[in-house]
């Protein structure tokens, strides 16, 4: 174990070379983050407001003090194909008074104030921090309003110190199945549901044609694009799709339980996932007519995008990649998508990651790969420089980081512009990568002095 | 958003839609990482302290560097003391910095955790330093946040030894590194010595070396904190967010103290470069009279393109009380100035400005939101927006020219590294409005109206 200096003991079980454990029951993971680590998580609330915030009719009341709005304004590249409203930020603004009094009938006021200007189907209150602190009773308040006012306004119980970001995915993953329970189970139709696409930069279009073209219907996008009417329908669909395991995997497991939905788990990050989650959707939903189909549109889509992928590989084999994302499911798709570039994965991260996950990217990397766990900046740097990587793959924390150590940076974050996902986001990601290692800025900087940058 | 607004303002009370400020702790962040070797410390849940890294490090594209108490469930029932305790050991252990300027958080501060005995009981190792705020997130703003960050340093840190070191205590408000870099600037040429809390230069703007450290050069050292309380005079920039700070220097070391607004345009850095000229008695040099000089040259040789065109500001209550003096010496028209920072000042100031220039049917509101500023602007236009992103969606849905000035500013480079204050601000600002209205017309003028000179 390299980098003693930038390790702290207490982190030594977070952070593996690929060898060290064997098996992947060595990484100690799942963890509380320890005091006074410069942790890159985030918080309960902050997975239960990525999860939702995509759906693109509903309001979402933030109730807490004026921070946890802020922060989470319009910050998702989530895009609608109709209603803008969701990306204005609502809260109700707690101040002292109310931490004193209680925020509860302020937190009633706000609801017929959204009720007075808009004309609501689903509201979600967000509880923060200091909600449950000071015995504001969200629920009674959701009741209240759901009588008065004859819609759904549904609580999703969010304070910040419960958990991780993942017990927040769940809390938000409980508020979809308490909005899309139908009081008698439907009948099932011919089509499936996309659970955990949030539709950054559009992908979920990107992800829904596809399926329109092997002749697969969509029943509900869960959540990015989503619209309330279309979320009712999910139970009435004959397979869950399921792209972001991280967030999503509880909840096609609660449908599955009560809606007899099956899952599979599926990944459009690459040409090879991409490909293999389009054929493995194909066979579930078992239609001959959909498989041929979806050979014929696969070997198409591969025809057209290999070669153009080609010309950039020859700039991209050999280079090393380092990875520090939220969930364990992307990690992995980003190691194939490397491998694919013929690129080698020399560190990985994650937030979130599991277990199993962690298995899966033992088996995907070399063997002096490093694998860390909530990592902090100072163990990324030690990593990074240790493994010499030459661009990593991260979020908004990371970026200058990379670009301070002279290393090109990819933002796979959910602020992304550019679609990364399926074939054409394959030729995206490619492109971007290539475009910030082979940039011509980093000439400039080893004029400055430093050779080796 | 994108224009979902109605036109028609309804009263509100407890919604607030589209906020102008954000919380007392992402202030708090930003002041410490103004000081020398110091690790900030966001003594609550986990999100918090990854939120304001995220915020800070998209306004100034650089890291910033904050750890954690991490709060879980256990903390938020049995108190966050063990967590602080566990929290400076590592710290110190792992990232050795010489001073962990703690803040609390909404949690910490609701549960009622004391932060001087976790402190005072704390193992601190030889000739390190842990100083706190109170920072709850419900009072307030982020401006609130910054000020009682140097408050707290301050508090810990500056002593009156009885013995003048003949400086000037600075308080530049909340600015940019780029607005520090202008006034140290003025500062030396009129022959001030000076101590400037917080220092965020070099810091938040340091350079790519293709090194990363945790701790960059800059930032105020621990040793000229401690000398505070030894400074002739403290002046504080920015009334509102500099006046507490330069008021508890006062009360604690005896530091006489004068107040300004923000350096911004022409009569208030005059005022700024008389404060300095009065302090050191120093003859004001030449360079800085060729900057005011050239500056009022380019009012004067652009004002028939800013006169009477109107403009909304808002952000933080300094820097828009102190860019709308500006756009008034431009011949502009403040018709709305908003900040979502409550308290009564701000307006009690604006109020003030208006009257002093004759200015009717203008509007300014503290504890506002973006969302009411786009139904006034619905209700009744104006020429030309200024102030951070936020406001481009409104920019866009009411097509009005956007100039992006103060905090955040999510969606442009190199804004942090420049200055707004000074002269030479006042230059790059003017510079900014005129490019945004005279681009304006180029666009919407008939073709034959379109001249290559204007």
């Amino acid at each position: 174990m390299g980098n003693e200096n930038a390790v702290l003991p207490e982190r030594a079980q977070s952070i593996r070379y690929s060898e060290c454990s064997g098996d992947g029951s060595g990484i100690k993971c799942e963890a509380e983050s320890i005091s006074g680590a410069v942790s890159q998580r985030a918080c309960v609330f902050c997975g239960a407001r990525v999860v939702l915030n995509p759906i693109t009719d509903a309001f979402h009341i933030i109730h807490g003090p004026i921070g946890c709005a802020s922060y989470t304004w319009d910050i998702r590249g989530s895009l609608s194909s109709q209603e803008e409203g969701y990306r204005n930020s609502y809260s109700t603004d707690l101040r002292e008074r109310d931490v004193i009094f209680g925020g509860q009938k302020k937190l009633a006021a706000a609801v017929d104030e959204v009720v007075a200007t808009h004309s609501p189907k689903v509201i979600f209150i967000y509880a923060t921090c200091i909600v449950g602190v000071i015995g504001d009773d969200i629920d009674a308040v959701c009741r209240d309003a759901e009588e008065k006012y004859g819609i759904r306004v549904i609580p999703v119980k969010s304070p910040g110190f419960s958990g991780t970001k993942k017990t927040g995915y769940k809390m938000a993953c409980n508020a979809i199945m308490n909005l899309v329970t139908p009081e008698f189970l439907p009948e099932k139709t011919l089509g499936v549901n996309i659970l955990g696409d949030f539709n950054l930069a559009g992908e979920m279009w990107i992800i829904k044609n596809y399926l329109r073209r092997i002749g697969v219907k969509v029943v509900a996008n869960i959540t990015g694009d989503a619209k309330v009417d279309d979320l009712k329908k999910a139970p009435t669909a004959q397979l869950n799709l399921v792209q972001c395991a991280g967030s999503m995997t509880y909840l096609a497991k609660q449908m599955e339980e009560v809606f007899d939905i099956p899952f599979i788990k599926v990944s459009f990050f690459g040409v090879t996932d991409t490909s293999d989650s389009l054929m493995r959707i194909a066979y579930a939903v078992g239609d001959k007519e959909v498989i041929q189909r979806a050979k014929v549109f696969i070997e198409e889509e591969k025809n057209r995008v290999l070669p153009l992928l080609d010309k950039y590989k020859k700039n991209l084999i050999g280079k090393k990649a380092a990875i520090y994302v939220g969930g364990g499911f992307k990690a992995i798709s980003l190691i194939r998508q490397f491998s694919e570039f013929g690129m080698n994965t020399v560190m990985v991260g994650t937030q979130t990651g599991s277990k199993d996950d962690y298995e899966v990217i033992q088996s995907l990397v070399d063997d002096d790969a490093v694998i860390l766990d909530d990592a902090n900046p100072a163990e990324l740097e030690a990593f990074m420089k240790e493994m010499g990587a030459d661009i990593l793959v991260g979020g908004v924390k990371e970026r200058p980081l990379a670009y301070k150590l002279g290393v090109a940076f990819c933002d796979h974050n959910h602020e992304r512009k550019h679609p990364l996902a399926g074939y054409e986001g394959t030729l995206n990601f490619a492109s971007e990568i290539n475009l910030s290692m082979n940039s011509p800025v980093w000439e400039t900087i080893s004029q400055g002095g430093k050779e080796n940058v | 958003m994108l224009d979902v607004t109605p036109k028609k303002i309804a009263e509100r009370s407890a919604l607030r839609i589209n906020p102008l400020k954000t919380c007392q702790p992402v202030g708090a962040m930003y002041a410490a990482l103004g000081v020398h070797n110091c690790m900030p410390h966001s003594h609550g849940s986990q999100g918090c302290c990854s939120y304001h890294r995220m915020f800070l490090t998209r306004h100034f594209k650089d890291p910033a560097i904050a750890a954690s108490s991490s709060f879980t469930e256990g903390a938020s029932v049995f108190g966050g003391g063990s967590n602080l305790k566990t929290a400076i050991k590592n710290i110190f252990d792992l990232y050795d910095p010489d001073i962990i300027a703690v803040h609390t958080t909404c949690l910490s501060e609701t549960i009622g955790d004391d932060l001087v005995t976790y402190i005072t009981d704390a193992k601190i190792p030889e000739g390190k330093i842990v100083v706190h705020a109170n920072t709850p997130s419900y009072v307030g703003s982020h401006i609130t946040g910054f000020s009682s960050m140097i408050t707290g340093l301050m508090h810990y840190l500056s002593q009156n030894t009885g013995e003048k070191n003949g400086k000037l205590a600075l308080f530049p408000g909340f600015v940019n590194p780029g607005d520090m870099r202008e006034m140290k600037k003025l500062m030396t040429l009129m022959g001030v010595a000076y101590t400037m809390l917080p220092d965020t230069s070099a810091v938040m703007d340091s350079p790519m070396t293709g090194e990363y450290t945790m701790y960059p050069k800059g930032g105020t050292t621990i040793a000229d904190i401690k000398d505070l309380g030894n400074c002739e005079l403290s002046l504080a920039l920015g009334e509102i967010t500099s006046t507490p700070p330069a008021e508890s220097l006062e009360s604690k070391c005896k530091v006489p103290f004068q107040t300004l607004p923000l350096p911004i345009g022409i009569e208030l850095t005059d005022q700024f470069i008389m404060a300095l000229n009065h302090f050191s008695k120093n003859e004001v040099p030449y360079a800085i009279e060729e900057e005011r000089g050239q500056l009022v040259d380019i009012l004067l040789d652009s004002h028939k393109y800013s006169q009477n065109k109107s403009v909304a500001i808002y952000g933080d209550p300094d820097t828009v009380l102190a860019l709308a003096q500006f756009t008034l010496e431009m011949g502009m028209i403040p018709k709305y100035l908003v900040t979502g920072t409550p308290g009564k000042a701000f307006e009690e100031k604006a109020t003030a400005l208006f009257e002093k220039y004759g200015m009717e049917g203008c509007t300014a509101k503290g504890n506002a939101d973006l969302f009411e500023l786009h139904q006034w602007i619905k209700n009744d236009r104006v020429d030309l927006m200024i102030g951070g992103t936020h406001g481009k969606y409104v920019a866009k849905a009411e097509d009005i020219p956007l100039v992006r000035a103060g905090f955040p500013i999510v969606d442009r480079y190199v804004h942090s590294y420049l200055p707004l204050v000074g002269y030479k601000g006042g230059m790059r600002l003017a510079e900014m409005i005129l490019n945004a209205l005279m681009d304006r017309q180029d666009r919407d003028c008939a073709d034959e109206d379109m001249e290559m000179i204007m």
